[in-house]
């Protein structure tokens, strides 16, 4: 125990006396542990951007799309869709949070400026949950808006500054026009900033009766989506094909899997890169650690002598010198995981990588990337202590104590 | 019996044309606890190797050497290097103190090598030590910052902290004047009795030989006591005298 503890503190006692020579070595590795450590976590946070980005309009791994559409007059009637669809669900006992629907038209909402076309996406209360939509205030639709005289709306930041409001405080409604206009009420706020307004809608609301507005399928083909495992995706696609084909007779039924089903592999190819990229600064910044070590331990001969003289051992002087430049490069290793963290932390990467998007799932400094930096750090340490460690033991006492 | 016991040994060296050069022959000496013993010789005599020899630093190639009754040859590099530090403390002509380390950590440093309580209260035997050869209050000077008599001061607690059995001096006054080196020499010969260490000494100054019990010179590698008539003799004679 006390010969570990010797070790040490032969180790620190080195690296304390020589503090100058120890920092100049270890720029290199501070700086080589500091790139790989901040790329590798803005590389996983980048890597969230891009899969919640994806996901937001192909939904999530994976996402099976499903929509039909009739050769002789175009959409499918609404009932027969419904129908069809509801068979297929029951058939299959799937469960609610993993049915959504989507069906895109334009509607006319009247603004204060006068009433203008906005995109409208009329969709389910599942599909926000399966596209990752997080409204930055208020909340996303339930099925209880369903019940509501009052066609729900979830709008971008452009369509609520169009209205003339600021926030949802003052809980703003919009007239949607046509031969029977609605007033709607925005429940919630997305981040999203296309540029131009635009808005998701409830699927259905118990005004749409009243109104006879109609739901999805009047204004354009509506879009079942189906979150499935994904190696079922493609026994869903063939299966829904086949069987939704037969429950609407004379419709064609278009299945297939709407999620960027190789962002998986993209993403991991990008932090393969990355940490290659890391890899190569750090093997660089170990080897300006074994030049120095190399120069100074052929300084330190008659020190090593004299090591030995009093009783050191071979292996004592080859630990100590290894020991010595672990000690060393671990430090910087810590040293540049602790910037690496301030760095990640402070700075406004959302607003950089997202466009302002607020991520849904906001990764945190990875525990893995601070992990491997002080692994990599210790690790070159030992590995470019190495030979000047051979060199040590290789001196002949004799010759280093007359030095 | 003899602490230090070596018989018929030999040294010999590989020049760079493969041929053998005896550096030590037949050497026959012994040591006994607490005992001052001085070797003499000129200048590539032999004095150094035969120091190293002693010190398990190097090892003979011909005759035998024991250490408290142990063979030496048959002992392993770990068994040789823990042996060393345990049993001798080395001054060296040139004191070989470790750069940038203060008194204390100089004086410190063998116990590194030590285990248990020695390892655990180093630092107080260091400062033990350094009272004892006058230098308490130069304890956190560096090297650089002292004189050689100071630095050869601090080597001769280094040598002493860790209470080994015998003190193996190369040419402890080497590098000092001769008031100096005589006051190094008189404390290194007080404080190793105080502690019951043998000295050996190894000089070309005959003062400093003169102050050992037993006396030896050692020429072309050989080994040979001072005898009465011996013009060594005469000369320590007469400077033990003065």
């Amino acid at each position: 125990m006390t010969g570990l503890l010797g070790t040490f503190s032969e180790a620190w006692g080195e690296v304390r006396v020589h503090k100058a020579r120890v920092l100049l070595s270890l720029v290199g590795v501070f700086l080589a542990v500091l790139a790989m450590t901040t790329v590798t976590a803005l590389g996983q946070i980048a890597a969230q951007v891009q899969q919640e980005q994806a996901e937001a309009s192909g939904g999530r791994t994976a996402t099976i799309g499903v929509s039909a559409y009739d050769p002789m007059t175009g959409n499918v009637p609404r009932q027969e869709w419904d129908a069809g669809v509801e068979a297929l669900v029951t058939r299959y006992g799937l469960p609610e949070q993993a049915v959504a629907t989507l069906a895109q038209e334009s509607g006319l909402y009247r603004f204060p400026g006068g009433t203008q076309s906005v995109e409208t996406r009329r969709v389910s209360p599942s599909y926000g949950p399966l596209h990752r939509i997080q409204p930055v205030e208020g909340r996303w639709f339930r099925a209880g808006d369903r019940q509501s005289l009052s066609p729900a709306l979830v709008v971008n930041q452009d369509f609520l500054t169009l209205l003339g409001v600021t926030d949802l405080s003052t809980r703003p409604t919009v007239v949607i026009g046509g031969s029977q206009p609605v007033l709607a009420t925005i429940v919630g706020v997305v981040a999203w900033n296309e540029g131009w307004p635009s808005t998701y809608r409830i699927d259905s609301s118990a005004g749409d009766a009243v109104t006879a507005a109609g739901g999805p399928g009047f204004g354009a083909s509506p879009t079942l989506e189906l979150w499935v495992p994904s190696e079922q995706a493609d026994a869903v696609v063939a299966a829904v094909q086949t069987d939704l084909a037969r429950l609407l007779p004379g419709a064609e039924v278009q299945a297939y899997r709407q999620d960027p089903e190789n962002l998986e592999d993209t993403i991991a190819k990008l932090r393969l890169a990355v940490r290659a990229a890391g890899l190569v600064v750090l093997a660089l910044g170990g080897l300006g650690v074994l030049n120095i070590g190399l120069v100074t331990v052929r300084q330190r001969i008659r020190e090593i002598g004299v090591r030995r003289s009093f009783g050191a051992t071979s292996a004592r002087v080859f630990s100590a010198v290894v020991l010595e430049s672990v000690v060393a490069t671990a430090l910087a290793g810590l040293a540049a995981v602790a910037m690496s963290v301030a760095i990640v932390r402070n700075l406004p990467l959302e607003r950089w990588l997202a466009g302002g998007v607020p991520l849904v799932d906001a990764p945190g400094f990875p525990v893995s990337a601070a992990i491997e930096g002080l692994v990599a750090a210790t690790a070159v340490g030992a590995l470019a202590g190495l030979v000047p460690a051979l060199i040590a033991v290789r001196v002949k006492v004799i010759d280093a104590i007359r030095f | 019996m003899s602490l230090l016991e070596l018989s018929g040994i030999g040294r010999d060296v590989r020049l760079p044309d493969g041929s053998l050069l005896p550096v030590l022959a037949g050497v026959d000496l012994s040591v006994a606890a607490g005992e001052h013993v001085s070797i003499v010789g000129r200048s590539g005599s032999g004095k150094s190797t035969l120091l190293n020899v002693l010190g398990l630093l190097d090892s003979p190639t011909a005759g035998s050497y024991l250490l408290d009754g142990q063979p030496t040859d048959s002992l392993g590099g770990r068994r040789r290097s823990r042996l060393r530090g345990e049993t001798f403390g080395f001054v060296f002509q040139q004191f070989n103190l470790l750069p940038r380390r203060t008194a204390e950590e100089n004086v410190a440093a063998p116990l590194l090598y030590a285990r248990g309580r020695d390892f655990l209260t180093r630092n107080r035997a260091a400062r033990t030590m350094l009272d004892r050869v006058g230098l308490g209050a130069r304890a956190l000077s560096v090297p650089e910052k002292l004189s050689g008599g100071e630095q050869q001061r601090v080597a001769i607690a280094r040598a002493l902290v860790r209470g080994p059995r015998v003190v193996l001096a190369d040419e402890p006054t080497g590098a000092l004047d001769v008031e100096t080196g005589a006051a190094v020499m008189a404390l290194l010969t007080e404080v190793t009795a105080e502690n019951g260490a043998a000295l050996v000494t190894i000089t070309h100054d005959l003062s400093v030989a003169a102050l050992a019990g037993r006396r030896f010179r050692l020429d072309a590698g050989r080994l040979t006591p001072v005898a009465a008539g011996d013009a060594l003799a005469a000369a320590t004679s007469d400077r033990t005298d003065a």
